[in-house]
């Protein structure tokens, strides 16, 4: 009973965030209502008793993902005039990919999977089972290979993206503070010392 | 004395309103709601007074270091006790002033971004145990929690930059989001090191797996992990010397520039409400969390049994809190090139290094700990 | 080389900052230098400019005799004086007005009047409560310059060595 209403419940604002992504005006209100559907989805997976995926969603997409996306857009300067000028003339197009992708959607899950009768029910297991231990054991025994060969293709974009975006260009004045870290006193500092000069001296 | 307490409250007034206001058929489930909003109140309620006298230690602990001897005037009923009314004036003033909303502002975010980085820092004492029974919710999943909610943050502060409608406020909101993203990743590899360590994302069970004596816990064989989880809870809070975010120096206030009264006061919260957090896991992962520190020597352990682990627990935590503080009146503020080195040169291979060291470590059954 | 290691490790160990930590967290427990204001109070030098004073002479003869060296030397122009001739000849003010609100404490009225009738006393904690408070008019100058004259005699002749 409980359960269906907070189904009920956060099914609806994710659907409602969701639409809202694409009509909002302001990009940045889109991004947050990104951020609310992040979080409704993670609601909905922990009903089906899948922690570990929710909370690693909120935790890499609403936590890391979406901070960056944020941080990206709000450096945008949007013109929000001509982002909707296209609206009305892209609309067509746009209701047609979507139709197809939900025809394309509905035909792969279709009644047969997607019927609520067949929709289990969630087994509901002991208060010691780990979700999080059953998903490791799953990830590096039976999909081992996999695994690591997403990790090799994220490790490749890491280093791809920073190779971009290093510029050894000598134009720019930025300083390395690795070297201003370890500057020691003596590094720039000398004492000298000197007779001190008085009126007798003087000549 | 605590489980008294909240059985008394759980027979006397909670049960007659159940029978009372529901249907037979909803009465355990209701019962159970109103035992755990009890719960709730029982953590959150502490959690708040301690914000409060935090401010006022603050004051006190930074006054004494600089020579000085805080504030000492505002008591009860006439006497002026050390100042200890000090926080409650802060607050009335602070509840009574008009919150100025600027123009051009987002008003609904504007007002949302106090609430969004207090409720995190709030949400997550769900999972923290106080002692062996004493836990709110006690889930599997207990540290990716507290590792997601104290990642949300960095939304309270983005925001409020963004809907200020003000360049100072955005610059500190830009500083801090880019800040909490990089140290995230070394406190997520740190805690990926007390997972390793000790089995188990049970934050129960993580202070279990350390009990023995002192030299059980795990700020021995995770001695790096331990010393970059707390510097990177310092820069995840935003505290000296790691708060470029207000910097006031060349931001003036940073994000929290447009806000006053209850508004700033609750971004004001927020911040001392983490800083409590990041010291209570502290003390859980690292140091042995409720665990007495004599347990294991023959004489003493007898000796100190009395005291309740609770204690113990709140007398770690307060230590860590007074680290704050100490930092924050020792360290000048870190330039923000320096802070991005420390964060991903530094920190970042340092705890990959340790995992695979604490990883050996446990792979080989090293005594005292992993045996 | 052997230098550069030693710079990394003390580096690597934070020793620089645990000295800092040692320093502060010693002074945590020195002695503390506040002084609690209202109850206790800092010394004063006999030099101390404060609220400002017109004096008369022992036997109650004002001494300005209005040359309006004060009015021509203050910085901040807050001093405004009108004059005429009494009846009994002598050139003496009529008006000698100083805005507090535009004083700067500097202490040029004092130093440029020749009979040493404008004074800066030891005053300090006054305050105005509505406009025009902190407009001296001459009548209350020559009011706080009865009410200190003592300590204000005893000043000047502390400091007469050194001019």
């Amino acid at each position: 009973m409980i359960e269906q209403i907070v189904f009920y419940l956060f099914g609806g604002i994710l659907l409602l965030s969701a639409s809202m992504v694409v009509v909002m005006r302001n990009p940045i209100h889109s991004a947050l209502f990104l951020v609310l559907s992040f979080f409704a989805s993670s609601a909905i997976w922990l009903l089906l008793q899948a922690e570990f995926l929710a909370i690693a969603l909120v935790l890499v997409y609403v936590g890391a993902v979406m901070v960056l996306f944020l941080f990206v857009v709000m450096m945008l300067d949007i013109n929000i005039a001509t982002v909707r000028a296209g609206f009305a003339r892209f609309l067509p197009v746009g209701i047609t990919v979507a139709v197809l992708m939900v025809t394309a959607m509905g035909l792969v899950v279709g009644a047969d999977y997607f019927m609520s009768d067949t929709y289990m029910a969630i087994k509901s297991v002991g208060s010691d089972y780990s979700n999080t231990k059953e998903l490791g054991i799953t990830l590096y025994t039976e999909y081992l290979f996999q695994f690591e060969v997403a990790g090799a293709i994220l490790l490749v974009a890491i280093i791809a993206a920073i190779s971009l975006s290093m510029n050894k260009s000598k134009i720019t004045k930025s300083k390395n503070p690795q070297d201003q870290v370890f500057v020691k006193k003596q590094d720039r500092l000398r004492v000298v010392k000197m007779q001190s000069e008085t009126k007798g001296t003087e000549s | 004395m605590l489980e008294i307490i909240y059985q008394f409250i759980s027979q006397n007034l909670l049960l007659p309103i159940t029978t009372l206001l529901l249907p037979v058929d909803y009465q355990p489930q209701g019962l159970l709601m109103l035992q755990t909003v009890i719960k709730i109140l029982a953590i959150l309620i502490p959690v708040l007074v301690t914000v409060a006298y935090f401010t006022y230690a603050e004051r006190k602990v930074i006054g004494f270091i600089q020579g000085r001897i805080g504030p000492n005037r505002v008591g009860f009923f006439g006497f002026s006790l050390w100042g200890l009314g000090q926080p409650i004036a802060d607050a009335v003033k602070l509840i009574v002033k008009e919150i100025v909303i600027p123009t051009g502002s987002n008003r609904f975010l504007f007002v949302m971004a106090p609430i969004l980085s207090l409720a995190p820092s709030l949400a997550a004492w769900a999972v923290i145990p106080f002692d062996d029974t004493k836990v709110l919710a006690n889930i599997n999943a207990g540290l990716l929690y507290v590792l997601a909610l104290t990642s949300l943050a960095v939304y309270g502060v983005i925001i409020a930059g963004w809907a200020s409608n003000s360049k100072y406020a955005f610059l500190g909101a830009l500083r801090s989001a880019a800040q909490i993203v990089a140290y995230e990743i070394a406190m997520g590899f740190a805690l990926a090191g007390v997972l390793v360590a000790s089995g188990s994302l049970n934050l129960g069970d993580i202070v279990n797996s350390q009990s023995g004596s002192i030299i059980h816990w795990f700020w021995i064989p995770l001695f790096p992990l331990f010393v970059i989880y707390f510097i990177s809870g310092l820069a995840e809070t935003n505290r000296a010397p790691f708060d470029v975010a207000e910097g006031e120096s060349e931001i003036v206030a940073g994000f929290h520039v447009e806000y006053g009264g209850m508004a700033f006061s609750v971004f004001f919260m927020a911040e001392y409400a983490n800083m409590i957090l990041i010291a209570v896991l502290s003390a859980l992962m690292f140091c042995g969390g409720w665990l007495s520190p004599f347990q294991g020597i023959p004489g003493l352990e007898g000796l100190f049994a009395w005291v309740p682990p609770m204690f113990w627990l709140l007398a770690k935590t307060s230590f860590f809190m007074f680290l704050f503080l100490w930092f924050r009146a020792t360290f000048p503020r870190y330039r923000y090139d320096q802070i991005m080195r420390l964060g991903w040169k530094v920190f970042i291979p340092i705890t990959i290094f340790w995992l695979v060291v604490v990883s050996a470590l446990v792979i080989t059954d090293t005594p005292p700990w992993f045996n | 080389m052997a230098d550069k290691i030693k710079k990394y490790i003390n580096s690597l160990f934070l020793w620089e900052l645990l000295k800092g930590l040692r320093l502060t967290g010693r002074y945590m427990f020195k002695r503390k230098i506040t002084v609690q204001y209202p109850e206790e109070k800092t010394p004063q030098s006999h030099r101390f400019r404060g609220l400002h004073a017109l004096r008369r002479y022992p036997n109650g003869e004002e001494r300005c005799i209005a040359c309006k060296l004060c009015e021509a030397v203050c910085p901040a122009v807050a001093i405004t004086i009108e004059s005429e001739p009494r009846d009994d000849g002598s050139r003496r003010t009529t008006r000698y007005d100083i805005d507090l609100t535009k004083c700067i404490f500097c202490g040029f009225c004092e130093e440029s009047c020749p009979v040493d009738s404008i004074v800066e006393t030891r005053i300090f904690e006054y305050h105005g409560e509505k406009r025009g408070d902190l407009l001296m008019t001459k009548p209350r100058l020559l009011e706080i310059g009865d009410m200190v004259e003592k300590q204000l005699a005893e000043d000047r002749a502390k400091d007469a060595l050194y001019r």
